[in-house]
């Protein structure tokens, strides 16, 4: 089956489209002739010029929700735009929060399985994808058998975002039916946590901890240096489970994927969980007493020691060099 | 007035131990012990604490498992869950996550849910949208991605993990809800628990129980396939080096190479 036509879920950021949105519009550019996506909230005409920026042509907008959480929504908007005969050969949806709540909400009003956890994308008599399995050791090439479109949820970072140009795209309205019981959840306050650095999937330079750090209050040393080396503080979800750090610290395959210049892991023993999310970090850094973790395994610089010994050393050492 | 609490649980092969993929079907094999999947431990002790089941609650846990497999519900059943309903037919094996979803939904309706309880992902399949597809199934809304939950008369509040910090989330009681993991803390099943465990009931339920119709499920009603499987470009090379006091400058050194500093 040709793929000529793809759909992006696209989400706002930052005064613009969000990084993985770029990508995806992209990646969508390089396979389909013609590039739509779909969005939702109160600005979609200012948030049209940075996708039109990617490569859309048109974005339907869901329009303003209301403080209703997007999935059921969205999903059932874009159910109504191709059940009214407006199909795409396939859906690309992001990885995030919101995302995977319009991916399973779609796939049951579609009665279309999701293909999850893609972090490449390839055409071989329709779309192919691929999928890192046992932390990134093994790569999956999978496909739908059934009709289209088929729906991908894709991990952050997997394709590079590259502007086509492209004039605004042309806004049609594509409000949402009504939802009934399942858009009842509402949205009452929003609040955002401070943060003083770089995003953990932006940054240049992620310094993260795990269990070697042996307590909560060692994570101090994570984002002391993290802060002298102007990046962002991750964890092991070892740590997170056990309540030292919130979710939003988490990389590997259950949180966030980054592939920042450098990846210093502290005190992380590298199970798939975590591989899995930092694998395509340029350069890799590990500290750990064990000198047989997998970590070593992806290491460009190991060092066989005491995260708790080495850590304070290079708090030191980097700010004697100012 | 006395809730009913349903956590959907997966059993999976002890992360600990190699995974495998069959060679033939290139399914996650699953032929050694299951154990309850540590993500799901934070989901039932969740519902523990919403619904104490001394005070006339019901926790009910709902699984799917091809080969009547039980140790895993044992140990949430133990943790203080009331009982189990667990679909067992071999028609399951190769099962995707819709697939699992139409399963699962059928199940949780037999149990009156007010209140559904997920992991916001498996650790070993790791899909994340096999929950809200439930929710979807079952006509209800859904708040994923939940670090601190809490009912209130017939509504849920939940905190719901955002790009940029939290959600506060109302949802009106039955509602599906994800959470994620250290959300609480998991208590360890007592002995009187473990012992208590053996005799609480599991229903066991097979496909044509729950009206499903096979073809719908399994690797019959699977709607995609792996095509190949193939090794992933290694990485390493790297040098390693045990720490003699000089960790920090070798590291001083690396970045300064890579111009990190």
């Amino acid at each position: 089956m040709a793929i000529d036509k793809i759909w992006v879920l696209a989400e706002a950021g930052d005064g613009g489209p969000t990084p993985i949105t770029s990508e995806l519009l992209t990646e969508a550019r390089g396979i389909a002739s013609t590039v739509e996506a779909v969005t939702w909230g109160p600005d979609t005409t200012s948030l049209a010029a940075g996708l039109g920026e990617f490569g859309a042509t048109t974005v339907y907008d869901v329009g303003d929700l209301a403080g209703s959480l997007p999935g059921a929504p969205v999903a059932a908007a874009i159910a109504a735009l191709i059940e009214g005969g407006n199909a795409p050969d396939a859906l690309l949806i992001p990885a995030t929060y919101d995302g995977r709540d319009v991916a399973g909400r779609l796939s049951v009003r579609l009665d279309r399985p999701v293909l999850t956890n893609v972090t490449g994308l390839g055409t071989d008599g329709g779309l192919t994808t691929q999928h890192p399995v046992f932390g990134g050791s093994l790569i999956v090439t999978a496909r739908f058998t059934g009709e289209g479109p088929g729906i991908y949820v894709i991990r952050a970072k997997s394709f590079v975002a590259e502007p086509s140009g492209g004039p605004p795209a042309n806004v049609v309205a594509a409000p949402a039916p009504n939802t009934g019981a399942t858009g009842a959840a509402k949205v009452v306050e929003r609040h955002q946590e401070e943060r003083t650095g770089p995003k953990l999937d932006e940054a240049a330079v992620v310094v993260s901890g795990g269990r070697g750090l042996g307590s909560a209050e060692n994570y101090a040393l994570i984002e002391e240096l993290a802060k002298l080396l102007n990046g962002a503080a991750g964890a092991s979800r070892a740590i997170v489970d056990a309540g030292w750090v919130p979710y939003s610290h988490q990389v590997g395959q259950t949180g966030k994927t980054v592939k920042p210049t450098v990846y210093l892991a502290c005190g992380i023993s590298g199970a798939t969980q975590h591989l899995v999310g930092m694998k395509g970090s340029k350069n890799i850094v590990a500290v750990n007493k064990d000198q047989d973790a997998p970590i070593f395994s992806v290491a460009d610089l190991g060092i066989v020691g005491d995260a708790l010994k080495v850590l304070p050393a290079l708090i030191e050492a980097l700010k004697s060099l100012g | 007035m006395a809730m009913n609490v349903v956590v959907c649980v997966k059993q999976i092969p002890d992360p600990a131990a190699p995974g495998a993929l069959d060679p033939t079907t290139h399914t996650l094999e699953r032929n050694g012990k299951l154990i309850l999947d540590d993500s799901d431990a934070y989901g039932v002790e969740m519902a523990l604490q919403l619904a104490p089941t001394d005070a006339g609650n019901e926790v009910i846990l709902v699984s799917m498992a091809p080969n009547n497999e039980t140790s895993g519900l044992r140990t949430a059943l133990a943790m203080g869950a009331t009982r189990a309903i667990l679909v067992s037919d071999p028609a399951l094996a190769g099962s995707d996550a819709l697939g699992t979803a139409k399963v699962l939904a059928a199940a949780i309706k037999r149990a009156e849910p007010d209140l559904v309880i997920a992991a916001t992902e498996s650790t070993d399949g790791y899909t994340g949208t096999l929950p809200v597809q439930v929710a979807e199934l079952l006509g209800l809304p859904s708040v994923t991605f939940a670090k601190a939950v809490a009912v209130d008369g017939r509504s849920v509040k939940v905190e719901r993990q955002t790009e940029s910090g939290y959600d506060d989330v109302e949802s009106p009681l039955p509602t599906v809800v994800t959470v994620t993991a250290g959300v609480v803390e998991p208590r360890y099943p007592s002995f009187k628990g473990i012992m208590a465990a053996k005799s609480k009931p599991v229903d066991t339920l097979t496909v044509a129980d729950l009206g499903i119709d096979a073809s719908q499920v399994g690797a019959a009603g699977a709607g995609q396939e792996i095509t190949d499987v193939s090794e992933a470009e290694a990485r390493g090379g790297g040098e390693i080096v045990v720490d003699e006091g000089d960790g920090a400058q070798s590291i001083v050194a690396f970045l300064e190479q890579i111009k990190v500093i």
